[in-house]
């Protein structure tokens, strides 16, 4: 029941958001974060926003990630 | 398999080897973990020494009979919606009654995906009382502490929640006190973490000595942990260490917690297979009280005990494999459910018979 999926916020209007998810566009409700912004890859889950990560960080931890995969 | 997953069970073979114990028990109390571990085959491919037990893990699995009842009880008063997540609806109360038969005998009940639907469905239906079952841990509670306020912000009078929601460490807590159970260590759960944070683990570390990893869902990520619970139990610490980084921070989601205990408060919750657990379920605040569904019931909501032979009780302490409960497979199936734990799609015993992984 705790499955959530990442998205990237398209569009902000007021508490809610137009995510992209894989090419398929979702409104969903971003009052459980604070400051999101157009770019920003978010986490959903039933509806809700439940975290952010701002594009940059996002790129570079999801790169991290991966280096870490890929030494081991 | 992949070439780093090798890697890392190269890794982890001679930490096993090195280490005492005889078994080595590591418990996952994320459903969204024990199907991706079932789903993977991750358990053919460790030493025989790890065993991967799955503990209550599934919100919909935990919720006592007793609140089954009193939810099917709620679907025949008159004038009533209820809404819920789709995995509530087959599940048996006693007497094998079930949301879903209730539907089929012309009882409105209603899935929905966002429990602010259910506000905007009470402000369509003036008429009717519309609840909403509140079940799900805490990644699921700020959402629905989020549809009270948005009924409080609209005035929506008529809409009224079944509060079952529990919070996940309290139930750790009892799982390390059963030491008929021997759980080494903790895979925590991913993205009930994205809420709480490391904190309300550190007392496993601390206090039990317990090491603990907060996962992600890929199996990489769950091999990455289980070998990071052997390096804890190896150099003889316990920490608690985040491996679901991307998502995960230490300090969690403060502004959905603020939102949560502004609605509710903590209680003592029924857990199925578990009992009474101090502390771990989640009640209206006084304020907000008013929208306890319970309260429309006229009479008290007996408890009542599990259903004869179902051992979803053992299963959900990681005591048995659900194989091992002599209804699996044949008196119990997805079709003809008589556990919660066959029922939903992340229940021990659904996944375990779906993936074949006896």
């Amino acid at each position: 029941m705790c499955l959530a999926i990442p998205g990237k916020v398209l569009e902000i209007n007021g508490d809610k958001g137009l995510i992209d998810i894989s090419g398929m566009k979702v409104e969903t409700f971003l009052n459980l974060l604070e400051d999101v912004k157009i770019g920003d890859y978010i986490l959903i889950h039933a509806g809700f926003a439940i975290e952010r990560l701002p594009e940059e960080e996002a790129m570079e931890r999801f790169k991290l990630f991966k280096e870490m995969e890929i030494l081991g | 398999m992949s070439e780093i997953i090798k890697e890392y069970i190269k890794k982890i073979s001679p930490i096993c080897k090195m280490l005492e114990e005889k078994e080595i028990s590591f418990m996952e109390v994320c459903g969204t973990h024990t199907m991706a571990i079932s789903k993977s085959g991750i358990r053919d491919i460790l030493p025989e020494k790890i065993r991967l037990i799955s503990g209550p893990g599934c919100p919909v699995c935990v919720t006592s009979p007793g609140d089954i009842d009193g939810m099917i009880k709620l679907s025949d008063l008159p004038d009533v919606i209820i809404t819920t997540f789709g995995d509530m609806i087959r599940v048996p109360g006693s007497n094998r009654n079930s949301l879903e038969i209730k539907k089929a005998d012309g009882a409105d009940i209603r899935i929905i995906y966002n429990p602010v639907e259910a506000v905007d469905m009470a402000e369509k239906n003036s008429d009717k009382k519309v609840i909403f079952l509140a079940v799900g841990f805490e990644t699921t509670v700020p959402g629905i502490a989020s549809a009270i306020i948005e009924a409080e912000k609209r005035k929506t009078e008529n809409f009224f929640i079944y509060p079952a929601n529990k919070v996940i460490p309290p139930a750790m807590r009892a799982l390390v006190m059963d030491k008929q159970i021997g759980i080494k260590g903790f895979i925590c759960p991913g993205h009930v973490s994205v809420i709480t944070g490391a904190n309300p683990y550190r007392f496993l570390a601390e206090d039990y000595g317990i090491p603990c990893v907060i996962a992600g869902f890929e199996p990489l990520d769950i091999i990455i942990s289980i070998y990071k619970l052997l390096l804890q139990l190896h150099e003889k610490r316990a920490s608690v260490e985040i491996e679901y980084s991307p998502w995960v921070r230490p300090e969690g989601n403060i502004k959905a917690r603020d939102i949560i205990y502004k609605i509710f408060k903590e209680c003592d919750a029924v857990w199925r297979g578990l009992g009474v657990i101090p502390g771990s379920g989640l009640s209206l605040k006084e304020e907000y009280s008013y929208r306890d569904g319970r309260k429309l019931l006229k009479e008290e909501i007996p408890s009542v005990p599990e259903t004869a032979g179902c051992r979803c009780g053992e299963v959900l302490k990681g005591l048995i494999r659900p194989p091992e409960c002599e209804l699996f497979g044949h008196v119990c199936t997805p079709v003809n459910p008589v556990g919660p734990c066959m029922v939903s799609s992340e229940g021990s015993c659904s996944v375990y018979y779906k993936y074949s992984d006896g």
